[in-house]
């Protein structure tokens, strides 16, 4: 990630790197807190397509999406086979992995306790700030489901779920 | 009942597209939660495997530390953003084991596989997210309407 360099501008280099990632992180937090995801009965209303339809769930992934997909559309391939950003995106995803069970069904399970409790990882964390239970709970038992993937499927397991997802977006 | 938001909600939607490009930028990496934090849990105990890991943890643990901070700082300014969770707690507990492991099996959540993966048009994301979206509808409409919210 980082090239070759002297000592001083490689530090310098990994502290704005480190500046980077935590603002990414702090923008996220607020995005989701401004989007009303942190609102677990905004989620289900959205979800619960039968009375009192809450649309304003699809206008986030229109925003996130539209911002991240024209950001990658425009930089991913500024720079071919170089250094830029998103360099190998195109050639990756020609031989993107394929759709397994796994995937589907994995996907399928996190559905159902989504739809449950309102709550996905992201915004489960995020309201961990304001000190009450039930997001505590959901975290708390979040960790423990992945703790028991880890363990029935083995830590090669995880890292190759892991790496799917960043091989199919990177 | 909740109100039709799509000012804010396309607002903060774009934020979080924002930092998913402000992460893609500084570290080349896909802003995925389920994966970040799980990539936090610990795993091999010996010393060079602590080693290995260290980078990633520390990547992970800062974006983390950026999450709350930005969730302090919604606390702070606008602290109705928060909202109760609309079913008991046994129904979250169980929700939240569900959640852990399916994302962990299907190798995202709504931010990695539902906004950095259909950003970069990739099919396995576009499945999952179709999957993930069709059984929550389901599991929303069970819990509120079939178990009466789980009450």
């Amino acid at each position: 990630m980082i090239p070759e360099m002297a000592g001083d501008s490689r530090r310098q280099a990994m502290k704005g790197q480190s500046v980077g990632v935590f603002v990414s992180g702090v923008i996220f937090g607020a995005g989701l807190g401004l989007a009303g995801m942190t609102q677990p009965a905004k989620v289900i209303a959205f979800l619960d397509v039968t009375e009192h339809w809450d649309a304003s769930l699809a206008f986030v992934m229109l925003g996130a999406i539209g911002v991240h997909a024209t950001f990658l559309a425009l930089f991913s391939r500024r720079v071919p086979g170089g250094d830029g950003v998103g360099a190998q995106a195109p050639a990756v995803r020609a031989k993107s992995p394929t759709v397994d069970l796994r995937l589907v069904i994995g996907s399928a399970i996190f559905g159902i306790g989504w739809g449950m409790a309102g709550f996905c990882p992201g915004p489960a964390v995020v309201s961990v700030v304001t000190g009450w239970r039930t997001p505590l709970l959901f975290v708390g038992a979040m960790l423990v489901g992945m703790g028991a993937h880890a363990l029935a499927f083995g830590r090669r397991a995880e890292d190759a779920g892991g790496r799917a997802v960043e091989r199919a977006c990177s | 009942m909740t109100h039709f938001t799509p000012i804010p909600a396309l607002a903060g939607g774009m934020l979080i597209g924002a930092s998913a490009s402000l992460l893609w930028i500084v570290n080349r990496r896909v802003a995925g939660i389920s994966g970040i934090v799980a990539g936090l849990l610990p795993r091999g105990s010996s010393r060079s495997d602590r080693r290995e890991r260290s980078p990633e943890i520390s990547w992970r643990a800062l974006f983390v530390v950026g999450l709350l901070s930005g969730g302090l700082l919604v606390e702070l300014l606008h602290p109705s953003s928060f909202g109760p969770t609309p079913v008991p707690a046994s129904l979250t507990i169980v929700a939240g084991l569900l959640v852990g492991f399916g994302t962990r099996l299907g190798g995202g959540c709504t931010s990695g596989h539902g906004v950095c993966g259909l950003s970069h048009l990739s099919v396995r994301s576009l499945w999952a997210t179709l999957t993930f979206m069709a059984t929550g509808v389901v599991a929303a409409i069970v819990v509120q309407h079939v178990l009466g919210g789980g009450r």
